[in-house]
């Protein structure tokens, strides 16, 4: 099946500062893709060059098919975008910006657009100015999911919704999906992005620095394992993948990459073991391991 | 038990005032190369301009007659203001710039207070402020202060260059302080409109026809003989009747300090009477669902640009109509005064009384229309410093259909402007001759000969959008720079060469001079170069 979005190799700089550097994602038709990275790390930079808002000093961009630079126009007919910062004309209502917006795509479900006002508790008569920001937030996502569109581009979408209207967003989202539409997701939110996605990319200082499904992602990252044993855990320093290991009397404490899992436990048992919690490793730690800088410097 | 706190609460002034410094100096940090550029600008034009009025009329005969030839004339007074006393080069600077000082000074004090205060708020800036520590008074504070200072020091550099050049002192610290009292007054006045007002520009622009007005009322005082106490309800009336270097009057000045605090007062009280971020006028809800026909890019620049549009267009002809009244008084006041007419011939380009003046007037509303081309050419470049334009661009519009949308704007607009004030212009001067349709037709033809230059100026707005977008504010230096030039130019006796690199400069004098088609081929060949270099960046470069 064809790809919605590949991005192979993309570089971009601002001045002196690299913003993308050889970055890659590849996104099938159909899928939810999350898109991932600390502040700064490049995402914004990905999205407006697929918005055909930048131009890419180079690497091949495919957007359904097309240059997402000099096709710009005829794509975006086929595509919505949420901004992370949406500002509105101070002079419009809301209901004016999400017809205006949906009419220039191309025209907009009216009965979806009832529906998602409703369902996202919006006051469409209000101007521009008056929203706060998570209201603003809600003028552009309905726009966006009100119009009839293949490919959905969500950068940080629900940044100032409250939780209710999170969860509003979630389901609306799982819609999209049966529908069959693609949506990029770029998201901080992990619980959002657990419960949304199909496949993560996580990308830092402009390169992808890992993806696929988030069991397979699951499977790189560490378990912490904490032990109480029959003596002292001799042979446990010499094992290789081991991390922040803690040893007080017969107790030990130690993170273990999934590949030595085995190995480790083999290693206890020989000891002897008196008790044992393990905890599966967490999204967030999955996260915060390619976030930090020590993951990058790998 | 109750809990302590590690750290002690600290505590301080909490009156409306606190952090009032800190922001003042936030404002001049920001401020720091514009507002040096107001006050070398304004502060030195005295004093360079009385130094040509020694090689203008060197005699003392050509001066003794200067006053009742020139200072009788009502058009001259009607663009320059009232001649005291001409023979002197002190009086000769308070007569020609005092005015046009006043005016700018004016505009200045308006931008530079909505610039700190509204535009503040609009942004969301003034909100993250108003949590620190700072008063509620603060940030109005600062952009007052930073707007009267500025002011002052435009008197001060004033005052001491034209003591420099040798001119009297009390007459040179009147007219500084006469420059200065002005912007004080329409500091006060922009404290008021910021808060009235609803947005930032709603605010610049009750500030600015606030100006506008001022110098309207004291143009029908001065030109009229009858109704000559009109120009006393104007701050810039003000300024010129404290007579700098012909007697001066210094009680006149307790007038601009009053409106300053009366005014002043009224926009300190009005502030604690409305919320941070809304004017005083709360907002309406807008419908919820929009009109068929806001479907089009052009549909959207419409809402955007239809307000300051009619503003212009009103503004534009009131202007014309008044100045074209007058214009038909001239040729029975001034007989033969010949430095009259000289006047003209440089603005006008001939000697045919009316006419030139109905020449130098086209010009003059060329010149300021532009200035409207200038705004709407870079309303897009705000809408793209605000982000508003890349959700319009990821969607069906391309990048050239956004950009006309809003040209269509900035090019007819000014051309839509020029023929306002030709027919206005020709209306009120052809009533007088009784030849309405031949005057109306002429001015028409005239207003549009300047279009092309017009265009020039709102081109060249356009290619640093497409080009240079961090560099747009320098179009407003370009189109100043031409309007200072044609204005002044030839009043200061530049070189030839410099006061020709106004695309001004090359329109023909019409209706007094021969129509000539080559310079208006060449101006509108420049304007599409111009454009087209713009469009071609915005085409290729990034957005945001």
């Amino acid at each position: 099946m064809e790809n919605a979005i590949s991005i192979s190799g993309l570089h971009k700089s601002f001045g002196r500062t690299k913003a993308l550097d050889g970055l890659d994602l590849q996104v099938p038709a159909g899928e939810v893709h999350g898109f991932l990275g600390p502040n700064g790390a490049g995402k914004s930079t990905t999205v407006r060059v697929l918005l055909g808002l930048l131009h890419a000093d180079s690497g091949d961009v495919r957007l359904l098919g097309g240059d997402p630079w000099k096709d710009a126009a005829s794509l975006h007919r086929r595509l919505a975008y949420v901004p992370g910062d949406v500002n509105l004309w101070p002079n419009l209502s809301g209901g004016e910006v999400i017809d205006l917006l949906g009419r220039l795509r191309g025209g907009l479900d009216q009965r979806r657009r009832k529906d998602l006002v409703e369902r996202f508790d919006l006051d469409p008569k209000k101007k521009g100015r008056t929203y706060s920001k998570g209201n603003r937030q809600k003028v552009a996502i309905v726009a966006a999911l009100a119009s009839r569109v293949d490919l959905l581009i969500l950068d940080e979408p629900t940044s100032g919704l409250d939780p209710l209207m999170e969860a509003t967003f979630q389901y609306a989202i799982q819609e999209e999906r049966e529908q069959g539409r693609t949506v990029l997701l770029s998201s901080h939110i992990l619980a959002e992005v657990e419960a949304l996605c199909d496949k993560v990319s996580i990308i830092r200082n402009g390169h992808t620095v890992e993806t696929g499904t988030l069991a397979e992602l699951r499977h790189l990252t560490r378990t912490s394992i904490s032990a109480e044993l029959a003596g002292p855990p001799n042979g446990l320093t010499k094992l290789q993948n081991i991390h922040d290991l803690k040893v007080e009397g017969n107790r030990v404490r130690f993170d273990v990459e999934t590949r030595s899992l085995d190995e480790a436990l083999r290693q206890l048992t020989q000891v002897g073991v008196r008790s044992l919690t393990s905890q599966p490793p967490t999204l967030e730690e999955l996260f915060l391991r390619h976030y930090t800088t020590e993951a990058s410097a790998k | 038990m109750t809990a302590t706190l590690d750290r002690p609460l600290v505590t301080g002034p909490a009156h409306g005032l606190v952090g009032t410094w800190h922001l003042t100096r936030l404002a001049l940090r920001r401020d720091r190369i514009v507002l040096p550029i107001w006050i070398v600008l304004l502060g030195i034009m005295p004093s360079t301009s009385s130094g040509t009025f020694e090689t203008l009329y060197p005699t003392a005969a050509e001066r003794a007659g200067l006053t009742a030839s020139m200072g009788a004339n009502p058009s001259l007074s009607l663009i320059y203001g009232p001649a005291f006393d001409l023979s002197t080069a002190g009086g000769f600077t308070a007569w020609r710039l005092g005015g046009f000082l006043a005016l700018v000074i004016g505009l200045m004090a308006v931008f530079t207070v909505t610039r700190h205060t509204r535009a503040e708020e609009d942004s969301g800036r003034a909100e993250l402020l108003a949590s620190a520590v700072v008063g509620r008074y603060a940030l109005l504070t600062a952009g007052v202060l930073v707007s009267a200072g500025a002011s002052v020091l435009i008197g001060v550099v004033e005052t001491g260059l034209m003591i420099g050049a040798k001119l009297p002192v009390e007459g040179s610290l009147a007219l500084g302080a006469a420059t200065a009292v002005t912007g004080l007054v329409f500091t006060a006045v922009a404290a008021v409109a910021v808060q009235v007002a609803e947005y930032s520009r709603t605010a610049n622009g009750i500030g600015a026809t606030a100006v506008g007005v001022a110098f309207l009322l004291r143009a029908v005082g001065d030109s009229t003989s009858d109704a000559n106490w009109v120009s006393w309800l104007s701050p810039i009336g003000w300024a010129q009747r404290i007579r700098p270097f012909a007697d001066e009057r210094w009680w006149v000045f307790l007038l601009p300090l009053a409106a300053t605090v009366v005014v002043g007062a009224i926009g300190y009280a009005l502030l604690p009477r409305r919320d941070v971020g809304t004017g005083i006028v709360p907002p309406r809800p807008g419908p919820a669902e929009a009109a068929a026909s806001l479907r089009s890019p052009f549909a959207l620049a419409w809402r955007l640009h239809r307000g300051p549009l009619i503003g212009w267009l009103i503004g534009t002809a009131v202007c014309a109509a008044v100045f074209g009244s007058v214009a038909s008084g001239i040729g029975d006041v001034v007989g033969e005064s010949q430095q009259a007419k000289e006047i003209f011939q440089r603005l006008g380009g001939t000697d045919g009384l009316i006419d030139a003046f109905m020449a130098a007037m086209t010009g003059l509303f060329a010149m300021v229309v532009a200035l409207y081309g200038v705004q709407a050419a870079l309303r897009l470049r705000a809408e793209e410093t605000a982000v508003r334009v890349e959700p319009l661009l990821a969607t069906g519009v391309g990048r050239l259909r956004l950009l006309g949308s809003h040209l269509v704007f900035a090019f007819g607009g000014t051309a839509l402007m020029m023929v306002v004030s030709g027919v206005l212009l020709g209306l009120s001067n052809g009533m007088r001759a009784g030849s309405v349709g031949d005057a109306i037709g002429d001015m028409v033809v005239a207003s549009l000969a300047q279009l092309p230059a017009v265009w020039v100026i709102t081109g060249l707005a356009v290619t640093l959008f497409g080009l240079a977008p961090k560099f747009t504010t320098a179009a407003w230096a370009i189109a100043g720079l031409a309007l200072l030039l044609s204005l002044f130019g030839p009043v200061l006796n530049l070189p030839q060469a410099i006061v020709d690199a106004s695309p001004f400069s090359h329109v023909p004098k019409l209706p007094a001079a021969e129509f000539t088609a080559t310079p208006l081929v060449w101006l509108a060949g420049v304007a599409v170069v111009a454009l087209v270099a713009g469009l071609m960046g915005w085409r290729r470069r990034d957005v945001g």
